[in-house]
């Protein structure tokens, strides 16, 4: 099963390579990872969806929690949030379609960032099953580079609102 | 809080950090960018400085160092060459839970990524096999750096700490502020454990039948060996050790079952396998203690007592974890049992196991072997030496003959299995204990591979025992070769390109003697444990094809366990 893991850990040289070296090092999953500033600058958000059974995600939350610059991390899976990714897409256009293709955009709430002779640039924003739809549906029409941003992702709520500086 | 100081060099702040964290020995080898540093160690009288042969010589030095005194083991290296030749060593440690300290030079901060004359990443290279690593990059950090490096590897679960320093950080000044308190947000320690599972594990003991003690190197770690002895004397229960664990409970105690595992005695296993309690203390569930994880201990309730949370449920599932310093743990525990179990039938059961399939070799065919020699250095030294064995049939051997009585007395190589180990890490022992035979048990392959310490040894005049089980052989490769892979002695036969151990323990200063008669033995042991003017090496040129007794083969049930060598007319 898939799961959402928040970890703020030190906004520190070192620290997200120390992460993703543990993910390798111990054989865990990694479908994507994104890393940011928080509201403190010493301190980084990052978002890590990972798959696994019950048994692995227990691992990779306490062999998480073991390394020292981690300070929380949270499995936000089936909790109330909010999740969100951006996707940058090069689509090829033929006379004739680009108007399909700009319609497609407006029903996935995308804008046109770019244009050329040949292809259109879109930014499409939402959960990562949005963006794959979106992917799919413009396929036929030709893909010529895909970017995506990986899962930015927060709880709802007032309790998720503040940085917990302890760990438990 | 900070103590204000005037300016000082990053190498003046580096030596007044080791003065403050009590350093007795730096374990070290000097080059270009470590320099300045060397220039003001000469003027440095409150450590001492041991010069090894090789780096990783200096990180088994470290380890042996910290192993029998409890203290952090430091060492100081170069960069690039220097810093990757303390890579098995810092793997040996973080596999063992060793605390020491790295230093190692590193190119200035802007050489680095341009590779630079000995340049190496070695932060990045000990990610994965340090608890935790610095790089240095501004000399403002550098005493709350060491303060932290000290803090993290000997507290919790200890663990090699590396601290790498740029050679422009090491020549630049700023004041120097020694931090009192240690403040790490991401790091934070669990001494007591839960009181509502203490109390559960204590009323699991009280029922139980068939408890059994399945103790680890934690208990020795944390200081735990007088709680242990005091739980299990109260309360009449079994004990079996871990590779690691041997010497937490005197190995002399009829409570003692000896080791469990692959080489396990007999009756260690048949215990494990029969409990109808299982409490681990300080313990990992290695697959060498389990073998196949679905046939391990089936019939037990389960007790994990363990610092590290990841420890627990990450082998075998168990149904009480209690997460805590398992010193702080079983001295709760004991002070909540006031019923003691009943287990004599289950004492009556082990006692049967034991005459069932003892220990034993064979003595009457007048041939010398490595179970003999360590069985008559065990009673010599009345289990009152500090042991330090190689990986291999010396090691087996060891931790089934030797009968150890303190903690921090059985010092090896367990996780990461380093051959090479026991002759630095002995170097390292004997400065740390000065009251005590320090013998180091070797095969004859791995006695070869850090062979250039013994230089060390004797320029110190360590009075350390070298003991060579010489079989000709890389004597538990050849075992496997025997057993599960075809009788094909694939490079494992050392017989024609030996040295003359002898001769080249001469060469570096040391007495050697060799012998291969049974009868040799206990004189020769004897006028080695006598001599204290510097290192003795004992060759024992043991029989070739000799194996390790019981075996149970590698990921098998305890079920599968073989205990001698077949007959050919009993295979068929």
């Amino acid at each position: 099963m898939q799961h959402i893991i928040s970890v703020l850990c030190e906004n520190q040289f070192g620290a997200f390579n120390r992460i993703v070296t543990m993910f390798s090092g111990k054989g865990f999953n990694v479908h994507s990872m994104s890393i940011g500033e928080t509201e403190n600058p010493e301190i980084s958000r990052m978002t890590i969806v990972t798959e696994g059974d019950d048994k692995i995600i227990e691992q990779v939350v306490k062999q998480l929690n073991r390394l020292i610059d981690t300070i929380k991390i949270v499995d936000l899976t089936e909790q109330a949030i909010v999740q969100r990714e951006l996707a940058l897409l090069t689509v090829f256009y033929q006379k004739g379609n680009r108007g399909e293709i700009i319609d497609i955009c407006e029903i996935f709430r995308g804008n046109i960032v770019d244009i050329n002779n040949k292809n259109l640039m879109l930014e499409i924003t939402g959960p990562p099953d949005k963006i794959d739809a979106a992917i799919n549906v413009l396929m036929p029409y030709g893909i010529k580079e895909i970017a995506r941003s990986g899962n930015v992702v927060l709880k709802r709520g007032e309790q998720a609102a503040k940085v917990v500086h302890e760990k438990e | 809080m900070h103590t204000k100081k005037k300016n000082m060099s990053g190498a003046d702040i580096f030596f007044e950090c080791l003065k403050r964290e009590n350093v007795e020995y730096v374990f070290g080898y000097p080059g270009g960018a470590v320099l300045k540093i060397y220039e003001h160690l000469h003027d440095v009288d409150f450590l001492k400085h041991i010069l090894v042969r090789h780096e990783q010589g200096a990180t088994h030095m470290a380890e042996g160092y910290a192993k029998a005194t409890g203290k952090v083991g430091v060492v100081l290296v170069t960069s690039g060459p220097g810093a990757t030749n303390t890579v098995t060593g810092i793997a040996d440690a973080y596999m063992d839970s060793v605390p020491i300290v790295v230093f190692t030079g590193q190119v200035a901060t802007h050489l680095i990524g341009n590779d630079a004359f000995q340049e190496a990443d070695i932060v990045g290279i000990t990610r994965p096999i340090t608890k935790h690593n610095f790089l240095v990059r501004d000399v403002n950090e550098l005493a709350s750096i060491i303060k932290k490096a000290f803090y993290i590897a000997s507290t919790g679960r200890p663990g090699p700490v590396l601290v790498d320093l740029p050679k422009n950080v090491i020549n630049s000044v700023c004041e120097f502020n020694y931090p009192e308190e240690v403040e790490l947000r991401g790091y934070k320690l669990r001494t007591h454990g839960h009181q509502n599972q203490i109390k559960k594990a204590a009323t699991m003991i009280q029922k139980a039948k068939r408890p059994l003690l399945y103790v680890g190197g934690g208990v020795i770690m944390s200081g735990g060996n007088r709680e242990l002895y005091l739980l299990a004397k109260e309360n009449n229960l079994p004990v079996t050790m871990t590779l690691q664990g041997l010497g937490a409970f005197p190995g002399t105690e009829p409570q003692s079952l000896g080791m469990l595992g692959m080489h396990g005695t007999y009756w260690a296993n048949q215990a494990v396998n029969n409990c109808d309690l299982l409490v681990s203390l300080g313990a990992r569930f290695d697959d060498r203690v389990t073998g196949k994880i679905e046939t391990f201990a089936t019939k037990a309730y389960k007790i994990h007592v363990d610092i590290d949370p990841t420890c627990i449920d990450k082998n075998v599932i168990v149904d009480l974890p209690i997460v805590g310093d398992v010193k702080h743990v079983m001295a709760e525990l004991a002070s909540e049992l006031n019923t003691k179990p009943d287990v004599e039938e289950w004492w009556a059961q082990i006692e049967q196991w034991k005459e069932e399939c003892p220990l034993d070799y064979e003595t009457n065919d007048g041939r010398l072997r490595s179970q003999y020699v360590v069985s008559k250095l065990s009673e010599l030294t009345k289990g009152e030496a500090v042991v330090v064995t190689d990986v291999g049939q010396n090691q087996m051997w060891t931790a089934q003959y030797y009968k150890f009585n303190h903690p921090r007395s059985h010092i090896t190589s367990g996780g990461l299995g380093t051959m090479g180990f026991s002759l630095p890490a002995s170097i390292g022992a004997a400065f740390g204990v000065k009251d005590r035979p320090i013998i180091s048990i070797n095969g004859d392959g791995g006695f070869q591979m850090n062979i250039q310490e013994l230089v060390t040894a004797v320029y110190h005049k360590l009075p350390i025992k070298f003991i060579i089980l010489n079989n000709s052989f890389l004597g538990m490769v050849r075992q496997w070769q025997e057993l599960f892979h075809a009788e094909k002695y694939s490079f494992t036969e050392l017989s024609e390109s030996n040295p003359n151990f002898v001769k080249v323990a001469e060469a570096f200063g040391l007495k050697a003697f060799s012998t291969d008669k049974p009868a040799d033995v206990v004189p020769l042991l004897k006028e080695a444990l006598d001599y204290n003017d510097g290192p003795v090496l004992l060759e024992f040129k043991v029989v070739k094809e000799d194996m390790v007794f019981p075996i149970i083969p590698s990921g098998a049930s305890i079920s599968d366990m073989i205990t001698r060598r077949l007959d050919p007319k009993e295979m068929m």
